[in-house]
């Protein structure tokens, strides 16, 4: 871990890092983490994903957003073997990925959270969070009858377990089934969790869908944190306001395909999210105003989809 | 009326053989389903799998009986594989009808005459529990307290039955406290969750599977020699289900929820066939016959077990907050 | 809930003082031999039967009597070897494939049971339940591999009448539901109530049966299983609560109506007439026809209508049918009164094919599974092919291999099918995300 560096060192050198890319869907980073090629995912004659090259760089904090429909979480799916490419490659740190069960991707620290969040309800906060570990002597079938083989590492995955829930201010909801806990706390858990896993890129979905105002602020802080403590970070959010304050890059989808990438400031003045958003083609350009207005719509348009799906 | 005989069976049933069998299938569902959301319908077939595994081994080749146990279980394991393989993968529903199908197809292979020359029809197989009864400690005579007593066959293959109830009950007890039995447990609830933490999901199910279908081999091997015989029909689907309901009722995902489950059943169900029995026969009960006994006493299994799910899916012991049931 | 379960059992309460029948008590010492003798479920009369023991000595001769049993006691336990004399039976009849010698193990104080199935000699109608009697020697591979075809088409018809049901209320409610093979039976049972018990003819014997299947369904799930949903019970738990609702209702029919394998009292022995390759009974080519006409007629009803339309969209996206204002519950209690009745329907034609048995649902239920987890889960149309597939793949195993088995060679295909094609054959695959 990285705890003694400067929070604005990361800060400073993913950006330093974006400063002289080309603002185009594609393009190459300096030091990529993951690099996507060519995957594609049809349902009978649908096809929900299809992009061509896509890289994340290392240590940044990366957004993918998109209208509803866009194919991301089903992106998503790919990347982390939890649905089957049609076709595509992609390397993580270098190896190859695709094919590979969700399991190994997990364990080779690519690690992901769900749109609706999935904290195991019936376990307590603790056992959540030492699930998480990995290597454990104690989760093969014969060492577990063996309880002095596996009792010291429990006690040093305990201890890491409660470091990591004091600082998300879930101790003391330490020993409560998760299930009583709210939708922002268990956002929280999940992310905990995973970091159980000591991921060196934390896939997000959707880290913000159902949370309360009162915690969105602490779990921005959370998400910045990783990036400090050394981790790369991709998350699929509908919120502007998260995306433009977070990320360090933005990678938009529409159709299934990468349209355009980006920093956050500028982004979304690029025609062809425009388009995407509105679905509609404009022959004059738009003036500052009239953009911001018909983006406010977007995202109200946004929200209220995020809202309905969450309702479901 | 005969209060004594009624008290001496059904006390007896609290630790007979039937007791014991079931209570080890049961103790076999509570890690698949109670512990691990598995739905094995076809529990019976583990059991069947074991005990004509050892019945033709013995019989039909003319090995020793401990070859007979070990080919029993290598049986149970590779019926587990052929299983837990294709549908471990899909939805849950899908392994209780693929299971249900299994158990179905072993029984009616058993009792084929085509394969009778190897598994004995409708009849079944008997004579392969002489190595057994040969290790028998207990001299000829009557074992228990007062009036409650077994012969020395019955007393034998009950202490054995006992000791693998133990210690099923203590590995189930030993796993659950540990990490292996917290992942079975995630599993029970989303797997996918688990899987996103870097487990192998369908690694840990087929070991669950194949411990609860050893677990349930013992039953069918305590089956086999407290009734020195085996048939086809003994495992058939109701053995399944009746588990079911000992599991339920006794409280799912509870160590000893089987155990008193299991004796609540038959000491009930002893208990009620006896009684409406002597009733009968004295002439208290004239609407219905001895032969509707037996109906009747399974009417009220099932009655039960739709009961138990409405009123008390925790079962006895069960607690409410952490069964997989969410029946509310 | 209290309260629907106190409706529902006594309903049921009620159901068994309608169905009530005096319980025959068998002998309560028996140690020996017996059995029935019947030609197409008509007793078979007069007919000799030997026993000897097993090396040969002579224990007793005796014939069947106008109920077609017969009965020898024993003094000890053992094997005896029982001979059927077959020149002493009608003219018409014969022992299925011609073995008419049985060895069965008599035990203490218990009676074994001897079974010798016979079968109209020649030109006799053949069941799709029965092995039909293979007559190797005039019949070409061909010609038997029509008349399976036949019989498997009637047999996968009535399947998919039952299946057609059971998928509908997988589709639109998500409960696995044991205990339809349970509603089959009762339909058969309660036609057999009216046509034996009340003396009515078969044909309004069915109809009322028909009638009152649908009023069980609508019954059930007004007072019991809507109950459940509105409580939101979970699936599992549902599924477990069937089969709770399974046994109880089996052992129920068990109580009420005894072990026997009954016969309708109408159309049993029927001339076979002939159709190309085909030998079969005329109510065969009209029980197809119902079964054909049902299915065509609810196929128009999902296609057509309103309530069919909903029922597609119900079982497609409760949800989204929710919010575009269909009535989801009205919906699945018409789904359930019609599965009732259907199944009903499945249930005397079964019947009528092979004999009122308790256990008849419970045998077919697996079938019904079968079909419907071939078809796609939860998809109507696949229902139909799947149970076409299961009862023409049972009929035409017996080609090859043992009438017996044939249930494991179409549960055994089963389990194939869902290693390769999980979603079933007219299934989709599922999306994620």
């Amino acid at each position: 871990m990285h705890a003694e560096t400067k929070p604005t060192d990361h800060k400073a050198a993913a950006l330093a890092a974006f400063k002289d890319l080309q603002r185009e869907p594609g393009v190459t980073k300096p030091d990529p983490i993951l690099v996507v090629d060519n995957v594609v995912r049809r349902f009978g004659g649908l096809t929900a994903v299809d992009v061509k090259h896509v890289e994340i760089q290392r240590g940044s904090i990366t957004a993918l957003i998109g209208p509803n429909g866009a194919g991301k979480t089903t992106f998503f799916n790919q990347l982390t073997g939890f649905d089957t490419a049609d076709a595509g490659e992609w390397t993580f740190n270098g190896s190859r990925m695709n094919g590979v069960a969700a399991h190994k991707v997990a364990r080779s620290g690519m690690v992901r959270t769900f749109q609706l969040t999935k904290a195991l309800s019936k376990l307590t906060v603790i056992e959540n969070m030492r699930l998480g570990a990995q290597n454990q002597k104690g989760e093969s079938f014969f060492r577990a009858l063996l309880p002095s083989s596996w009792r010291a590492q429990e006690d040093e995955i305990t201890a890491r377990a409660d470091e990591l829930l004091a600082r998300f201010k879930l101790d003391a909801k330490r020993e409560d089934f998760a299930g009583s806990l709210s939708g922002g706390q268990r956002k929280l858990l999940e992310m905990a969790r995973a970091l159980m896993v000591r991921p060196e890129l934390v896939m997000l979905d959707e880290p913000m869908a159902g949370v309360n105002p009162a915690l969105t602020q602490s779990l921005l802080g959370h998400v910045k944190d990783l990036r400090e403590q050394g981790m790369t970070v991709l998350f699929v959010e509908h919120d502007m306001d998260m995306v433009r304050d977070i990320s360090d890059w933005v990678i938009v989808m529409a159709q299934g395909t990468v349209i355009a990438e980006g920093p956050p400031d500028t982004i979304m003045s690029d025609a062809r999210v425009i388009d995407a958003y509105l679905g509609a083609h404009h022959d004059a350009p738009l003036s500052e105003e009239e953009l911001e207005e018909q983006l406010q719509e977007a995202e109200a348009a946004l929200e209220a989809e995020v809202e309905e799906e969450a309702g479901k | 009326m005969d209060w004594f005989n009624i008290m001496v069976t059904t006390v007896e049933a609290a630790v007979g053989v039937e007791t014991v069998f079931y209570m080890l299938a049961a103790i076999g569902i509570n890690l698949h389903f109670g512990y691990t959301g598995l739905l094995n319908f076809g529990q019976a077939a583990f059991l069947g799998v074991a005990a004509y595994g050892l019945a033709v081994t013995v019989v039909t080749i003319g090995l020793p009986f401990w070859v007979g146990i070990g080919i029993g279980l290598a049986s149970v394991i590779l019926l587990a594989l052929l299983l837990g393989i294709p549908t471990l993968r899909l939805r849950a529903d899908y392994l209780a009808i693929v299971t249900i199908a299994a158990a179905e197809i072993v029984r009616l292979i058993f009792r084929s005459v085509t394969f009778k020359d190897y598994f004995g029809g409708s009849d079944g197989r008997y004579g392969f529990s002489e190595g057994f009864f040969a290790m028998n400690p207990f001299s000829k005579g009557e074992y228990g307290i007062g009036p409650f007593t077994f012969n020395e066959r019955v007393t034998w293959v009950l202490l054995i039955g006992w000791i693998l109830v133990g210690l099923s009950c203590l590995v189930i007890y030993m796993l659950m406290k540990s990490p292996w039995g917290r992942v079975l447990k995630a599993i029970r609830e989303d797997e996918e969750a688990v899987r996103a933490l870097g487990k192998n999901v369908f690694s840990y199910k087929m070991q669950s599977l194949i411990l609860g279908g050893l677990i349930g081999s013992f039953g069918g091997y305590i089956y086999a020699l407290g009734y020195a015989s085996v048939q086809p029909d003994a495992f058939s689907t109701e053995l399944t289900f009746y588990a079911y309901t000992i599991v339920i009722l006794g409280g799912a995902a509870r160590v000893f929820g089987p155990v008193v489950g299991s004796m609540i059943f038959w000491v009930l169900l002893v208990f009620i066939g006896n009684l409406l029995n002597e009733l009968i026969e004295a002439q208290y009960i004239t609407w219905m016959s001895v032969n509707q006994i037996g109906a009747f006493r399974f009417m009220l299994v099932g009655l039960g077990l739709v009961l138990l799910l409405v009123f008390r899916p925790q079962g006895i012991f069960g607690d409410k907050r952490e069964i997989a049931l969410d029946a509310r | 809930m209290r309260r629907a379960v106190i409706a529902f059992t006594a309903f049921l309460g009620g159901l068994i003082f309608l169905l009530a029948s005096p319980a025959s008590a068998g002998p309560a010492d028996c140690q020996g031999v017996k059995g029935t003798l019947k030609l197409q479920g008509q007793p078979v009369n007069g007919a000799k039967i030997v026993v000897t023991t097993e090396d040969g000595k002579p224990v007793k001769e005796v014939a069947s009597n106008a109920q077609g049993t017969w009965d020898v006691q024993v003094d000890k336990p053992g094997k005896y070897k029982v001979t059927l004399d077959v020149s002493s039976l009608p003219q018409t009849a014969e022992v299925r494939g011609g073995n008419n010698v049985r060895t069965p193990t008599v035990y203490k104080d218990n009676c074994s049971t001897v079974l010798f199935a016979l079968v109209p000699k020649a030109g006799g109608e053949q069941t799709p339940g029965a092995p039909a009697p293979t007559d190797t020697s005039d019949s070409s591979f061909w010609t038997r591999a029509a008349q399976l075809t036949f019989e498997g088409f009637n047999l996968g018809l009535i399947i998919a009448l039952a299946a057609m049901g059971l998928s509908l209320i997988f589709g639109t409610t998500k409960l696995t539901n044991f205990a339809h093979g349970e509603l089959v039976t009762f339909g058969a049972l309660i036609a057999y109530l009216f046509n034996v018990g009340f003396g009515l003819g078969v044909i309004p014997s069915a109809i009322i049966a028909v009638l009152v299947g649908g009023a069980f369904g609508y019954l059930q799930d007004r007072f019991f299983w809507g109950q459940l949903r509105r409580r939101g019970t979970g699936v599992i738990a549902m599924m477990i609560i069937s089969i709770g609702v399974a046994m109880f209702l089996r052992f129920l029919f068990l109580f009420l109506h005894g072990g026997d394998s009954e016969p309708y009292t109408e159309f049993n022995a029927q001339a076979g007439i002939t159709v190309g390759p085909i030998t079969a009974a005329p109510k065969n080519f009209i029980m197809m026809a119902i079964e054909l006409a049902v299915l065509v007629i609810v196929g128009i009803a999902l296609l057509k209508t309103r309530t069919g339309k909903a029922a597609r969209a119900v079982a497609d996206n409760p949800a989204l049918a929710a919010s575009s204002g269909i009535n989801v519950d009205r919906v699945i209690r018409v789904i359930w009164t019609a599965g009732g009745a259907i199944a009903a329907l499945a249930g005397i034609l079964l019947g009528l094919s092979q004999t009122v048995k308790f256990t008849m649902g419970q045998d077919i239920l697996l079938l019904i599974f079968a079909g419907v987890t071939l078809g796609g889960l939860g998809t109507a149309f696949g229902a139909l092919v799947g149970s076409l597939i299961v009862g023409l793949f049972i009929q035409l195993s017996t080609l090859w291999i043992s009438p017996e088995l044939k249930s494991v060679g179409a549960l055994a295909v089963l389990i194939i099918v869902l290693l390769f094609r999980p979603q079933g054959i007219l299934g989709r695959r599922e999306r994620i995300g």
